[in-house]
């Protein structure tokens, strides 16, 4: 059984991020890169199932800038066996990426398609999706445990209010939710060792997918500023402040 | 409260820019270590150092290692997990040899990692260090089938290692070690005597470890020349490798110490029951001169420490100078609401004192590591010997003087804390307690220091002293050559410190055979003038690639800047110490030595 897992490439989590001058987006320059937290959790997902035997191959697949190779490896460290990049410069939407991973299904053919529910920096959570209709595909999204058995797959999806298990026929797309595993360090030699496995780059227009941009970004902009805090005499006083000033009380 | 951060895009300059990793990785059997591997390897080392071993820093300094009855030691909650990880994440065998399962890494790229273990927790890594020298020892001089024994298991971790010099009547000096080793007439040897300050000595991580301990045969000679090497390990190993019977040497006690409680300092008894079974590694009686080869790495690594507690000093202090709100600063405008230290001048003055002592004593390690690779592997033999040469003047300086500046940087750290920095809760002690013990093991900065003014400067007539200091003011010159008045001040300020080098030299070398005592009353002297200057010759390169990069527009213009105004406090502020010094060395012996014994 083949397991696809699409990648992203992100601001590290730990990066504060800072807004362009001129709103356009965030300022990317020398800002450390990583894998998309949720992304990781998908390709150790994948890397459990192939140790328990249930997978035999594990392709990593990242779409964007030629610096996606660096997070590529760091998925082939980790234990994806080969790796594939769709190279573009053009900012890519979740539409455009799910276009582009169902060319890259349509020619590797997994059993499952394994990523993260969202990116950690638009926060869009839609690929996924987007790509189980592109490919009529049955979908479980947020997992917190995946099962394979009997060409199904049974996951438990975290949902408003508890969990709820669900079964899919494969082929399949699943996306990942936080508590689904805790990825394992790469080893050393596992670094080492990525970086012979194969790493094949295209590029959009070769998978005949046109990946301009659809939506337009108005403005980004920061959070607004925290305002200095005040004291207040009694609980009579808090009480009338959050009603009539901060109006979050009726 | 402060997590440690590896300080990757300063690795990476100094990896890069200064200590020639391109270059390293051309040389024979390192072609592995491309830059893209090597930032793969310092970004998961850095998780491993800032998720598993910085958390634990502060709950095992305050457990500390636990003396057991039956001579069974237990290390803090955490520690044996943490090791097993480690060991599992292939960080044991990073420059081991892939022979025995190593990765075969050049000590370049291990440098900033070992850094990074340092830094997160000196205590824990100190397991590995030791692993590391006895697995030396074995692979350098040892017999096929003791490699063959030993090797794959301590590359992996599964056994570690320890190194028994010290005895009660041997410190610094061992020609006092009493400890005997007759031999059985089979090629074992029975070893019974006392061995004391044995890190890691006992510990409850693994099933087995190898002691590597020095001992006399019954007719060795007298001193240094009657010393032999020898592998002592806990369990006796069987043909089949598995373990056999427990061998005769036991963990007797613990020590109490300043600091790295974590680090399990054993007494160690061997013979109680009639002598613990060794084997000889080589030649007996050359078992110094086999500890001296392990010495030059072991040395290095410690100086390393240096660099790792200042860094994680630095950090600690500038996370609660960001937060401290204390007092309102002098001379800001009147729009900045901020009260927080960190505006406080003096303040800014320990900080940047901090970092810059920092990022000398990183550029000068990781540039010498640069030079023991290229002494073991260069393919050129001109190159070789120039580059051992180098590495030998330099190992002093970055053990003796990179351990004294970690002392003071950590000191420094406790001072930016005031008050609260004398309280253990916010962990700023520990690294000073820690710290205190980098300038006496594996030779005291007093020692470094006789080693640099004998072998390393008078043996050759100063001959490497002075093409060093001919190299650094060449890096003078290029910096006074420049337009911009910055780089021109730092280049004034290293021209002035060489100048006083090479006086110091001067002196030296005459002074060493004539007047010996006031010679080696201003070694340390000597030695931390030669640190000073080492740290301005690569601060002064470092300049010069920051403006190169930013007049192309490469490079991230915030670190860049900070590189350069870093360079510029360093040569003005630190830098002039090497004057004082430098007057010290050739004035200061006289009235040092001019009390006799009895007016103390």
């Amino acid at each position: 059984m083949k397991i696809l897992v699409p990648i992203k490439r992100v601001v590290d989590y730990n990066v504060k991020v800072r807004v362009k001058p001129d709103g356009s987006g965030v300022d990317t320059a020398n800002v450390k890169m990583s894998m998309n937290p949720f992304d990781e959790i998908a390709v150790e997902e994948a890397v459990r199932l192939r140790e328990k035997g249930l997978a035999t191959e594990i392709v990593a697949v990242s779409c964007g800038v030629a610096g996606c190779q660096e997070t590529l490896r760091t998925a082939l460290a980790l234990g994806a066996d080969r790796a594939i990049l769709v190279e573009t410069d053009v900012e890519l939407q979740p539409l455009a990426v799910a276009k582009l991973l169902k060319a890259v299904v349509s020619d590797e053919k997994p059993d499952l398609v394994i990523l993260g529910k969202q990116a950690i920096d638009d926060d869009a959570n839609q690929t996924g999706q987007m790509l189980a209709a592109l490919l009529d595909w049955p979908q479980a999204t947020f997992a917190s445990k995946v099962d394979l058995a009997g060409g199904n797959a049974t996951v438990k999806r975290e949902v408003d209010g508890g969990l709820e298990t669900v079964e899919v026929k494969l082929p399949a797309i699943v996306t990942t939710d936080l508590r689904l595993n805790e990825p394992r360090y790469a080893t050393l030699p596992n670094i080492m060792k990525a970086k012979k496995k194969s790493l094949v780059t295209t590029t959009p227009a070769a998978l005949a997918v046109d990946v301009t941009p659809r939506l337009v970004t108005l403005k980004v902009v920061e959070p607004a500023k925290r305002k200095g805090g005040g004291r207040v005499a009694d609980v009579k006083e808090l009480v009338a402040k959050l009603r009539n000033e901060a109006k979050i009380i009726a | 409260m402060s997590t440690y951060r590896a300080p990757l895009a300063d690795m990476q300059f100094v990896l890069n820019e200064l200590a020639g990793l391109s270059q390293v990785a051309t040389l024979p059997g390192f072609e592995e270590a491309s830059p893209d591997t090597v930032s793969a390897i310092l970004e998961e080392a850095s998780k491993f150092a800032t998720d598993v071993l910085d958390p634990l820093n502060v709950p095992g300094d305050r457990e500390g290692s636990k003396w057991l009855e039956g001579g069974r030691v237990k290390t803090p909650a955490g520690f044996k997990e943490a090791y097993e990880q480690f060991c599992a994440n292939g960080w044991n065998g990073l420059t081991k040899s892939p022979h025995y399962g190593g990765q075969g890494l050049p000590q370049l790229v291990s440098t900033p990692v070992e850094e990074m273990w340092h830094s997160a927790n000196l205590a824990f890594d100190l397991c590995p260090l030791l692993t590391q020298g006895a697995i030396e020892a074995i692979e350098l001089r040892g017999a096929q089938a003791l490699k063959d024994t030993y090797l794959p298991k301590m590359v992996a971790g599964t056994w570690t290692g320890t190194m028994n010099l010290t005895e009660p009547q041997a410190g610094s000096d061992l020609a006092a070690v009493r400890t005997r080793a007759v031999p059985q007439g089979d090629g074992t040897y029975k070893l019974s005597g006392q061995k004391i300050f044995i890190t890691f000595g006992e510990h409850d991580y693994t099933e087995n470890i190898i002691h590597l301990v020095l001992g006399r045969t019954p007719d060795a000679p007298e001193g240094v020349k009657g010393i032999s090497l020898f592998v002592v390990p806990k369990f006796l190993v069987n043909a089949d490798g598995s373990l056999g019977a427990r061998n005769d040497v036991r963990c007797v006690s613990l020590e109490h110490k300043l600091g790295i409680h974590a680090s399990p300092t054993c007494v160690l008894a061997y013979g109680d029951n009639g002598g613990a079974t060794g084997y000889l590694v080589g030649e007996e009686n050359r078992g110094l001169e086999y500890m001296f080869i392990m010495m030059n790495l072991a040395r290095f690594s410690v100086g390393l420490e240096g660099v790792g507690i200042a860094e994680r000093a630095y950090q600690r202090a500038v996370a609660y100078a960001r937060e401290r709100v204390q007092g309102r600063a002098v001379g800001l405008e009147k729009s900045v609401k901020t009260n927080t230290i960190i505006e406080h001048p003096d303040i800014r003055r320990m900080l940047m004192t901090m970092r810059a002592y920092t990022e000398a004593t990183r550029a000068v390690a990781y540039v010498t590591a640069a030079a023991l690779d290229n002494a073991r592997v260069n393919p050129d033999a001109a190159a070789r010997a120039m580059a051992q040469a180098f590495a030998d003047f330099m190992i002093p300086i970055v053990k003796g003087w990179s351990t004294e500046v970690g002392q003071e940087v950590a000191s420094l750290g406790i001072q930016v804390h005031g008050g609260m920095g004398f309280i253990e809760e916010t962990g700023a002690a520990q690294h000073l307690r820690d710290a205190r013990i980098t300038t006496i093991y594996e030779g005291t900065t007093g020692i470094q220091a006789n080693d640099l003014i004998g072998r390393k400067t008078a043996r050759d007539a100063g001959a490497v002293a002075r093409t060093i200091a001919s190299e650094i003011d060449k890096v003078a010159a290029k910096l006074a050559a420049r337009s911009d008045p910055g780089l021109q001040a730092i280049g004034v300020q290293l021209a002035a410190a060489t100048a006083d080098v090479q006086a110091a030299v001067e002196w030296m070398v005459p002074a060493y055979g004539q007047h010996p005592r006031q010679a080696h009353a201003g070694a340390v002297a000597y030695l931390k003038l030669w640190g000073l200057a080492v740290g301005g010759w690569q601060m002064g390169r470092a300049a010069l690639v920051a403006a190169d990069q930013l007049a192309a527009g490469e490079g991230d213009a915030g670190f860049l800047h900070a590189k350069i105004a870093t360079a510029r406090f360093y040569a003005d502020s630190l830098l002039p110490q090497v004057s004082a010094l430098s007057h010290s060395i050739v004035h200061g012996g006289e009235s040092a030595l001019a009390l006799a014994a009895d007016a103390f």
